[in-house]
């Protein structure tokens, strides 16, 4: 199928308002809102690598220190982000379980997955299933800030459970680096850009 | 080339097309890629205007009254949204206090009060002074609020201490829910329009 390509027409979309701007007339800044045009995002792939990678890093002291910290009569107790899943399986309660396994390994490993994919096959100028590939992109762009979601647990759990009966609960650094990943993850994401995907056959197809 | 107000390209694969002109739940999707393209507008400007003035009372509601009851014995603790935040200095987690900070009450509150201000002067069918920059900010603001994420988070806290306690969910919960549903609604591809509509 053969579409019109923008940047084949000298045409330019505005990243932040969206406008087809006319790379002829104005090769600099979009005439409608001042942003500067860029026909690629700049570096994308160096980017997107370098915060990746970061993110992978972090994500290892993300899940091996621990998260929370409870003081109470019982003695006290820390929990890392897999201990508190588990934790929760036990106690019967496998719906909440498995809904912060999905926010805070399920959504977090599928990034680094989707990401690399796609990183490793603009890299090699992959014409095969671009389509999907784009769809995949969208994905990461829906499931994005969900994994912030242990982050407020955490936060709201602290804030409610102060000196009662249930002891105190005070966060720990592992959920520093839980956070510093998701926020990672996501400006990764964004640097990404998809129609690196595409520019693969603009002679061809 | 004065008719490129007509054209729209796919952020996501960088086709070319003439804008379509759309029925009530029709939209447009890029035929190489897929991606959407284009949607007819939810709302007037002035029901963005009205839902923006309901996000305002619901901060000012949510700034006061807690998201989360528990009450164990004689004592009662609460907490609202900025608590939630504050609760993150204690301890050795000082910069995450201030990610959640960002993502759910800055970033909140400047959404709103861009939108209020914008749509404000668009009632008048003028442009807001300073409207380049507002937009701009809005566009860029617009993937970090997360007040949908703390929401799930607070049911999730709910269920994970009520096997213990009393957690009695409040009426902050259901002002979380409506304030990320108009956030959502209002900060989205609607608000793009105004580009078009003020010349």
């Amino acid at each position: 199928m053969t579409v019109a390509v923008a940047a084949e027409l000298g045409l330019c979309l505005c990243h932040r308002c969206h406008k087809a701007c006319d790379l002829n007339a104005s090769p600099h800044t979009c005439p409608r809102c001042g942003a500067h045009l860029h026909r690629r995002k700049r570096n994308a792939i160096t980017r997107t690598w370098a915060l990746m990678l970061t993110a992978l890093i972090l994500y290892i002291p993300a899940n091996v220190l621990p998260i929370m910290h409870t003081t109470s009569f019982k003695g006290d107790s820390t929990a890392t982000i897999l201990g508190s899943v588990v934790t929760l399986w036990r106690d019967g309660a496998w719906d909440i379980a498995t809904i912060i396994f999905i926010a805070s390994v399920g959504v977090p490993v599928t990034k680094f997955l989707v990401l690399g994919l796609l990183l490793c096959t603009v890299h090699k100028g992959d014409t095969r299933s671009r389509r999907d590939r784009t769809r995949l992109y969208r994905g990461l762009e829906l499931i994005g800030y969900w994994s912030m979601l242990d982050v407020f647990v955490a936060a709201l759990l602290t804030a409610l459970v102060q000196f009662g009966a249930l002891g105190t609960i005070e966060p720990r650094p592992g959920i520093l680096f839980f956070g510093l990943v998701v926020v990672l993850t996501m400006l990764a994401t964004l640097s990404f850009d998809p129609r690196l995907i595409w520019d693969t056959d603009t002679h061809d197809d | 080339m004065s008719d490129n107000n007509q054209l729209i390209i796919c952020e996501y694969c960088d086709a070319v097309y003439q804008r379509p002109t759309l029925a009530r739940h029709q939209q447009a999707h890029c035929v190489r890629c897929g991606g959407l393209l284009a949607r007819p507008h939810l709302f007037h400007v002035d029901h963005l205007l009205a839902l923006c003035l309901t996000a305002i009372m619901l901060i000012g509601f949510l700034s006061f009254y807690p998201v989360l009851v528990i009450r164990t014995g004689g004592q009662s603790h609460a907490a609202t949204l900025v608590d939630a935040v504050w609760a993150l200095t204690k301890g050795p987690t000082d910069m995450l206090a201030l990610v959640a900070a960002f993502s759910i009450v800055i970033v909140p509150v400047t959404q709103v009060a861009l939108l209020t201000w914008l749509l404000g002067f668009a009632h008048f069918r003028q442009r807001a002074p300073g409207f380049r920059g507002c937009m701009r900010w809005l566009a860029t603001l617009g993937p970090w609020s997360m007040l949908e994420v703390f929401l799930l988070g607070a049911l999730v806290a709910v269920f994970k201490i009520s096997g213990r306690i009393d957690v009695l969910p409040t009426m902050g919960l259901l002002a979380l829910g409506g304030l990320s549903l108009l956030i959502i609604g209002m900060a989205g591809r609607d608000v793009q329009r105004l580009w078009d509509e003020l010349p």
